[in-house]
């Protein structure tokens, strides 16, 4: 094909489309990501018709699965869990990292340093971190041992509590990503243009002043952005909950995901782990639509001068 | 410059507190004998520190899932670079609406988590005879690293200049010249980004290898882990010395990458 075109030579030039690839360079990528991400999508809401014990045929059982999952208190409790971890998960990280990143964002050599380091975190695989935090939550032998009492866990049992035990999956995810959105807060701080704040400084606003005027609004995009990670993120905490709590106690941090892996992959029933799967594709879709909607193209054009 | 602010500092180093103090129980704990963990407590400092849980560690299958990692790592690697560079390559210069919808499909399937999808990839991988091999973790780990890296690729080839296209068409270059000799050159930054990005989200995937390998010898890292929890049963100071020897290569790349890592992570954010 190269020598084709070469031998084409001068005859060619100023013809529109030579050196532009057609759209058959993009169909070994586009096509091994919908073999293996888009197509499961949609398979998995077929699935969710079926019964299927992982290693026969799946076989058509119709709503079967549907009003199972209807009627079954542990989805509800699960859907209701996740619910609430995300929306937790968005109050809770969202302000801290906006806060970090912005303040990361000045450019001073002590800022670079602590930066590099709240990025830390992010190294490690969620398993090892989970690792980590689930002996420092030791009751016997962790550092909930001697702080426990002061956060009202007098045997330091905090994951043996079901309030314990949710709040410390809130935190621990959140001490896990928090960095990564530091760093999409602070790469949308640096792009705010310096003219706006000496502008802001003359006119004798104050830097409280300024964040709210300038800098929150700025960000408009980014916080979007960051929003839809850590939302599509909060529902997918699988690795730590497996780890920390296994869903416990009892069935009180059983979250959308783990119930899926439970009922799918201990229990051997994937047709009705299909539908609960279902459930999070639906929530996930949404999201990717409004992802789409509020940043997507336009975000994309503005990106040409931003980077 | 504003001028100092007091509390956003003091802030900072609250949040330093909270992210440093369990990076340091974990370092310290490994060099601490289990009795002296136990009676000293996860902060003190190991009084005659050892080396004793690293032999351990090493000695055990360790190094096998490593070199397991790290080749799963590898191609994945190879694997996302290759297709995102070609798809990102297409995005930004073919003409016609089909680029722009295999460029939406990218985007949509940002928001897809793989937790939803693993049935179906489990159908899939049985069906296709992978079950139980390195080759059942690549593949779907690949693929999800995909829409990120592409988004990051159209980002920078988005930058490169027309006119450098049209002195390249000028001399009637074709389609693989220009993408070998323009716009990878070009793009370089935006690679090693997704190089390092997708090596760190093969190094660190937990779900695909825990549902889809089964053998010992076909371990990964992560896995492995999480079987230790087991085997070292109350011994809390080896199973954080595997934690720390499982960080320790993707903390290298980190040092060597750092700021190509973190600046490809803050265009995902910029405006």
């Amino acid at each position: 094909m190269a020598d084709a075109a070469k031998s084409g030579g001068r005859a060619s030039v100023g013809r529109a489309g030579v050196g532009r690839p057609g759209v058959v360079w993009a169909l070994p990528g586009a096509l091994f990501f919908v073999f293996f991400a888009v197509a499961p999508m949609v398979l998995v809401g077929a699935l969710a018709f079926t019964d299927w014990d992982g290693i026969g045929t799946p076989s058509w059982t119709g709503m079967s699965n549907w009003s199972r999952l209807w009627d079954d208190p542990e989805t509800h409790q699960a859907i209701w869990l996740s619910l609430i971890l995300t929306v937790l998960t968005w109050v809770f990280q969202t302000p801290l990292a906006l806060l970090l990143g912005v303040w990361a964002a000045g450019r001073q050599r002590n800022r670079a340093v602590l930066s590099a380091i709240f990025f830390l975190p992010l190294l490690g695989s969620s398993v090892a971190l989970a690792l980590v935090w689930k002996s420092l939550l030791d009751p016997n032998f962790g550092l909930i041992a001697d702080i426990g009492p002061a956060l009202g866990f007098a045997d330091g049992d905090l994951l043996g509590s079901s309030k314990g035990a949710f709040g410390a999956i809130l935190f621990v995810t959140a001490w896990q990503f928090i960095p990564l959105h530091t760093l999409i807060y602070q790469g949308g701080a640096r792009a705010i243009p310096r003219s706006l704040y000496d502008a802001a400084a003359i006119d004798g606003a104050g830097t409280v002043r300024q964040f709210f005027s300038i800098t929150l609004p700025q960000l408009r995009n980014t916080i979007v952005t960051s929003s839809v990670i850590m939302v599509v993120g909060a529902l997918t905490f699988f690795d730590t909950v497996l780890i920390l709590t296994k869903g416990g106690p009892g069935t009180d941090t059983t979250i959308v995901p783990y119930l899926m892996y439970k009922n799918g992959f201990q229990a051997f029933d994937l047709g009705y782990a299909s539908a609960v799967a279902t459930i999070l594709v639906v929530v996930a879709t949404t999201v990717s639509l409004l992802l789409v909607r509020l940043t997507g193209f336009a975000a994309m054009r503005s990106t040409r001068e931003g980077m | 410059m504003p001028r100092a602010n007091y509390p956003a500092g003091l802030g900072s180093l609250i949040w330093l507190g909270i992210v440093g103090l369990p990076l340091y129980v974990l370092v310290a704990a490994t060099f601490q004998t289990r009795d002296g963990y136990i009676d000293d407590g996860p902060l003190a400092l190991p009084d005659h520190p050892t080396l004793a849980n690293y032999r351990r560690v090493l000695r055990s299958d360790f190094l096998s899932y490593l070199l397991n990692t790290a080749l799963v790592t590898a191609v994945c690697a190879a694997i996302v670079i290759t297709l995102s560079v070609t798809v990102g390559y297409t995005v930004v210069r073919a003409r016609g609406r089909a680029s722009r919808r295999i460029f939406q499909i990218f985007l949509l399937g940002l928001a897809i988590p793989s937790q939803a999808v693993v049935i179906p990839v489990y159908l899939v991988i049985t069906k296709l005879q992978l079950y139980d091999t390195l080759l059942a973790v690549i593949l779907p780990t690949a693929a999800f690293s995909l829409p990120v890296s592409v988004l990051i690729l159209v980002g920078t080839m988005r930058d490169i200049d027309e006119e450098l296209y049209e002195s390249m068409a000028l001399d009637g270059a074709s389609p693989t010249r220009v993408l070998l000799q323009l716009v990878v050159p070009l793009s370089r930054s935006g690679i090693s980004t997704v190089g390092v990005m997708s090596a760190l989200h093969a190094w660190n995937g937990f779900l695909f290898p825990l549902l889809l390998t089964q053998s010992k010898s076909n371990r990964l890292l992560t896995l492995g882990l999480y079987d230790y929890v087991g085997e070292f049963r109350v011994d809390t100071p080896a199973l954080l010395t595997a934690v720390v020897l499982s960080i320790v290569p993707i903390f290298l790349v980190y040092l060597f990458a750092r700021r190509q890592l973190i600046s490809g992570l803050m265009g995902v954010g910029g405006k």
